[in-house]
Formats: structure tokens, C-alpha cells, sequence
């Protein structure tokens, strides 16, 4: 299959509305073990995003997905927005000037956009970061992948849910980075608002992709 | 809640406002994106100095830009970090061509933040340099931590490295200054309320009645240890004992390098007090307690540093890095040398500190 540049656009607005409506569960997962405005942040930085789409909805992939980024960038604040910003950003420099993507682009993108955050944020897998859900979704999306375009959206079912449960093992872990970390242990037994916004944009992804 | 607020959403913009009418000599203020800056900047052949952070700990920073201090300041909204695109606007609007040094404390939001802003000004030709301010000695380790937060020495780094800039000091002095000041400074704060966000709207913590919190962050992030209520003097010695006594500071911090364009990491270990050293000594109010009971604990202060063979060369005590109306203040002892002090006792005009 070919992921289309119109697919990608339907992704990110799909994101926004899944932001908007988990508002208060995000702000609410950050508010025990962060600043609780998580969802408020992302938002925000993705209504500012469904303002910029329709400018940029008949350029390349690379492109929409840059755009995003530096949209991103500018509205969020906090640690969020330079992380995602980076993402798309990164995500879009891999696939740059590209109209539609195989099931391979695809990966590509994923995994410059999610180097990138690794770069950007200095997190190791273990730290309760949105890390911790791409990490394993990373792996398990190459793997089943294989190199055959056909399996992509079974990959990537695949991936949502290593992605899923990535997000779910952030729980027990003692937060190493970010705010969250001077709790130290009393950040255990918390669900990490990143790893969890994390995974609702990989399953937005999933869930435009099977229509 | 009970604030003097209009609409929660304006509160950091209507602030904005009120300062560029209150002081158009000596600076101004743009929106969108939003950036105090010097009035007369780019001043010419001078190194621009630009600090920013959440909004909520006024006067930092943008009541400490002026002459002898800061060239731009960027505010994020309260608590929250400002993002990438409003500090590369105020670093090209300041820049007089000698280059900017980025104050930043250690925050994630503030760091990435800067990060970008860094590598997006370098893009555009500008010479940056970037300094992390870790100074709040109530974070022991940096290993199981984002490290040491940046608060108390964030405001005398700023007097002195601006002072320096003024002075006619290069970037790179400007930045070996300031990574010297943030070495020789330790501070700790205390809180005896919460604040309330007015996004929120609710105590950003609960703390009882009879109730402190040691070693609290200046966005109440938890601190080392709660208590019951103390004296002046028994919470005065805790937190200049625990500075006074810290032991030496291992991390290791990412800097910029202008001249590739890449981040490198630099590791930096902080010496601790010695007998003999001079400081400046700094009483802050967190913003709900008055002055009145700041001396009181300078008092205690002085005594302590005395018994333990430190001399206070100069002393600072108000509200200058506050935590919105939370009652508390925060101790800051900085090791001052001759190149510290003369840039500490050199001129400055700017809203906040005169």
C-alpha cells in the first residue's frame, strides 16, 4: 500500500481531535507527577496546527510534516513542544519532497522522528518518558515490517500496541528526567502523560490509515 | 482564588503592557512573540545578554533588563517555559553583532526551549553562547534527576555577567563569567504556603496549616523534607547549614559551540564553602513574605557564616525571583572574588534592581 499526502493531513487532524479530547485526561495524568497542563499544552499546539494545514495541504508530505513541527515548536512551551516539534520536524526532513509514502517511508519517517526526540530530550528507555512507548513500537514496527509494503498496516497495528503497552509500563518506573524527577520515588504508580500522548498519536496514525 | 486578574488567558500579556508604560526609558516590550527588551538595544559594540523563563517569579527577568543587566527577556506564560521562536526574535532584535549570551536555568522546558534557539539563531549567523544555572542545592543528585534547578543565582548572575557585558567583556568572557558565577553559587528555598496558578486556579500543593516544605523548587516543585513549624532562626540554620556544608557537585552540562555549530557536554564540579571565602549573601521572598521577616533572617544569617568562617562582602535581601504569592524565601550564598564583586557593585538601571 501507499500512504497518501492526503492520508498524512487526515492524520494530523485526526491527532488534534484525539488532543482535544483527551484534554483533561492528559492534564490529569500530568498532574500528580507533573505541572498539569499537558493536554492544555497539546491542545493548544494542535489547534495552532489545524489552523497552518490548509496552507500547506497541497505541498509535499515532508513539508506538511515540517510545518507541523515549527507550529508545534512555537505553541506548546514547556518540554512538549521542543520534543514534538522536533519529531515532526526530524519526521519531515526524512521524507522530504515526497508526495506519497510505502509502507518503508513510512518507518523512515517514524524512526528520524523519533531519533530525534531522542537527541532532543537526552531520554534512555527506563526514564518514563514518551520514549518508552516509541521505543518498542519503533522495534516492532521494522520487524513485522520486513520490507513488505503489504504488511504495513498490520505492522503498525502491531506497533500501536507495543506502543500501548510501553505507555502502560511507564507505572512502575521512577522518573529520571523532566519535572517528575524530583520526586523521585513518589513518580511511581503514575502513567507518564508523554508515553501516553505518545501512543494516541501513533493509534490516530493506525486508526486514519485503516479509514 | 482571589487575584488582581482581568481574564486568566491575559494575565502575562496586560503585565507586559503595564511595564512598557510604566518604563519606556528603559525598556520595551514586543508582542507576537512576546520579548522585553532594552530600550536602546542593540547597543552597539556590547554583547547582548538574554535570559527568559515561565512568567510568576517576578521581578526575573523582565524587570532586570536594562543598562548593567539584561539586554532581552522572554517570558512563557506563568510557570510554563517561553518557546524557541520568542528567544530567536529577541536575540536578533539585541544582537549588536558582538553576539548573545542565553542565561538559562536548568528547567527541561527551558533548556529544550533554548536549545532550538540556539541552533535557529546560529543558522541565521548570529554568535551564541548558552550558560545553565543549577544552583538549588536541595536536589543532592544530578544522576536520578534532570539536576540541580536554577534559581537564587540566576538573579546575581545576571547583575554581574551584565555588568561585565557592559564593561566591554567579550562573549566568551561573558560566558566563562557566568559559568563561574553559577559554580560559586548555592542557594535553598523554603516554602510556608503554596501559590496558585491562576490557570489552575487552586494551590499549586497543599501544605497544612503548621506545615514547611524544605528545599522547595520556585514553581513548588517538592522539596527535600516537610516539617512543622520552626522558628526563624531554627529554619535559617537548617537551609545556610545545608548550603554552607553541601559537598562538591558533579554533572555533567551541554553547551554550545559556536564556532561548528553542535552541542558539546562539559562535565563541572562545584567546590564546596570553604573557611575563609567571601560572599554575597542573598535573602529572597518567595513573594507572600514580607521584608520585615527577610531580616530577621539575615540576622541569623550573618551569625551563621561568621561561626563557620565566611565573610558576607555584600548582602541583597527582597523579593527578586518569587514564586507568585507564596509565602517563604529562598537562601543564596555566592563566593565572590574580585572580578565577581566589581561587576556586582557596578551600575545597573532597570526596573527591578537600581
Amino acid at each position: 500500500m501507499v500512504v497518501t499526502r492526503d492520508q498524512m493531513v487526515q492524520w494530523l487532524e485526526n491527532t488534534a481531535a484525539v488532543m482535544k479530547e483527551n484534554k483533561e485526561y492528559l492534564t490529569q495524568l500530568d498532574s500528580p507527577i507533573g505541572d498539569a497542563d499537558h493536554g492544555i499544552n497539546m491542545d493548544r499546539g494542535f489547534r495552532k496546527v489545524l489552523e497552518k494545514l490548509p496552507g500547506v495541504a497541497d505541498k509535499d508530505i515532508g513539508n506538511v510534516l515540517k510545518t507541523t513541527g515549527m507550529t508545534l515548536i512555537s505553541s506548546v512551551g514547556g518540554a512538549s513542544g521542543p520534543l514534538y516539534g522536533t519529531f515532526f520536524m526530524r519526521g519531515g526532513m526524512a521524507v522530504d519532497a515526497k508526495e506519497e509514502l510505502t509502507g518503508d517511508d513510512l518507518a523512515t519517517m517514524l524512526q528520524a522522528a523519533v531519533d530525534g526526540v531522542v537527541q532532543r530530550g537526552r531520554a534512555q528507555a527506563g526514564d518514563k518518558t514518551m520514549v518508552d512507548a516509541w521505543l518498542p513500537a519503533m522495534k516492532t514496527l521494522r520487524e513485522t515490517l520486513d520490507g513488505d509494503n503489504d504488511n504495513t498496516i498490520a505492522a503498525l497495528s502491531q506497533a500501536v500496541s507495543a506502543a500501548e503497552q510501553g505507555m502502560k509500563d511507564t507505572i512502575p518506573m521512577q522518573a529520571k528526567k523532566g519535572r517528575a524527577s524530583y520526586l523521585g520515588e513518589r513518580s511511581i504508580g503514575h502513567q507518564d502523560p508523554g508515553a501516553t500522548s505518545s501512543y494516541l498519536m501513533l493509534k490516530a496514525l493506525l486508526d486514519t490509515l485503516e479509514g | 482564588m482571589k487575584k488582581l486578574i482581568n481574564a486568566v488567558e491575559d494575565v502575562v500579556t496586560e503585565q507586559l503592557e503595564g511595564m512598557a508604560l510604566a518604563h519606556p526609558d528603559i525598556l520595551k516590550v514586543h508582542f507576537e512573540p512576546k520579548y522585553v527588551y532594552r530600550a536602546d538595544a542593540p547597543v552597539a559594540g556590547k554583547v547582548a545578554i538574554v535570559s527568559g523563563g515561565g512568567s510568576g517569579h517576578e521581578p526575573m527577568h523582565g524587570g532586570f533588563v536594562g543598562m548593567g543587566m539584561l539586554d532581552g527577556a522572554c517570558p512563557g506564560e506563568v510557570f510554563t517555559s517561553p518557546t524557541p521562536d520568542q528567544m530567536y526574535e529577541c536575540a536578533k532584535a539585541v544582537d549588536s553583532g558582538e553576539g548573545v549570551l542565553f542565561i538559562v536555568k536548568n528547567y527541561t522546558g527551558d533548556v529544550l526551549n533554548f536549545e532550538m534557539a540556539a541552533e535557529m539563531a546560529y543558522a541565521d549567523g548570529i554568535k551564541v553562547q548558552s550558560i545553565l544555572i543549577d544552583d538549588d542545592a536541595a536536589v543532592k543528585d544530578s544522576l536520578y534527576t534532570a539536576g540541580r534547578r536554577g534559581v537564587g543565582t540566576t538573579v546575581l548572575a545576571e547583575k554581574i555577567v551584565g555588568g561585565a557585558a557592559e564593561d566591554g567583556y567579550s562573549l566568551d568572557q561573558c560566558a566563562d563569567l557566568c559559568r563561574k558565577v553559577n559554580q560559586y553559587g548555592r542557594s535553598m528555598g523554603m516554602a510556608l504556603t503554596s501559590c496558585i496558578v491562576p490557570a489552575a486556579g487552586k494551590p499549586t500543593f497543599d501544605l497544612g496549616d503548621d506545615e514547611m516544605e524544605i528545599g522547595i523548587g520556585i514553581h513548588g516543585e517538592p522539596g527535600r523534607e516537610r516539617f512543622k513549624m520552626k522558628t526563624a532562626d531554627e529554619i535559617t540554620e537548617m537551609m545556610a547549614i545545608a548550603i554552607i556544608e553541601d559537598e562538591a557537585y558533579t554533572r555533567t552540562v551541554r553547551e554550545w559551540n559556536n564556532e561548528d555549530g553542535e552541542w558539546f557536554d562539559l562535565e563541572l564540579t562545584d567546590d564546596p564553602f570553604q573557611s575563609g571565602d567571601q560572599v554575597i549573601a542573598f535573602v529572597n521572598s518567595m513573594g507572600g513574605t514580607p521584608v520585615s521577616e527577610l531580616y530577621a533572617v539575615y540576622r541569623k544569617l550573618a551569625g551563621i557564616c561568621a561561626a563557620k568562617g565566611l565573610t558576607i562582602v555584600r548582602n541583597f535581601i527582597g523579593p527578586y525571583i518569587t514564586s507568585l504569592e507564596m509565602q517563604g524565601f529562598s537562601l543564596t550564598l555566592l563566593k565572590a572574588d574580585d572580578e565577581i564583586l566589581k561587576y556586582w557593585d557596578a551600575p545597573v538601571n532597570t526596573p527591578g534592581l537600581r
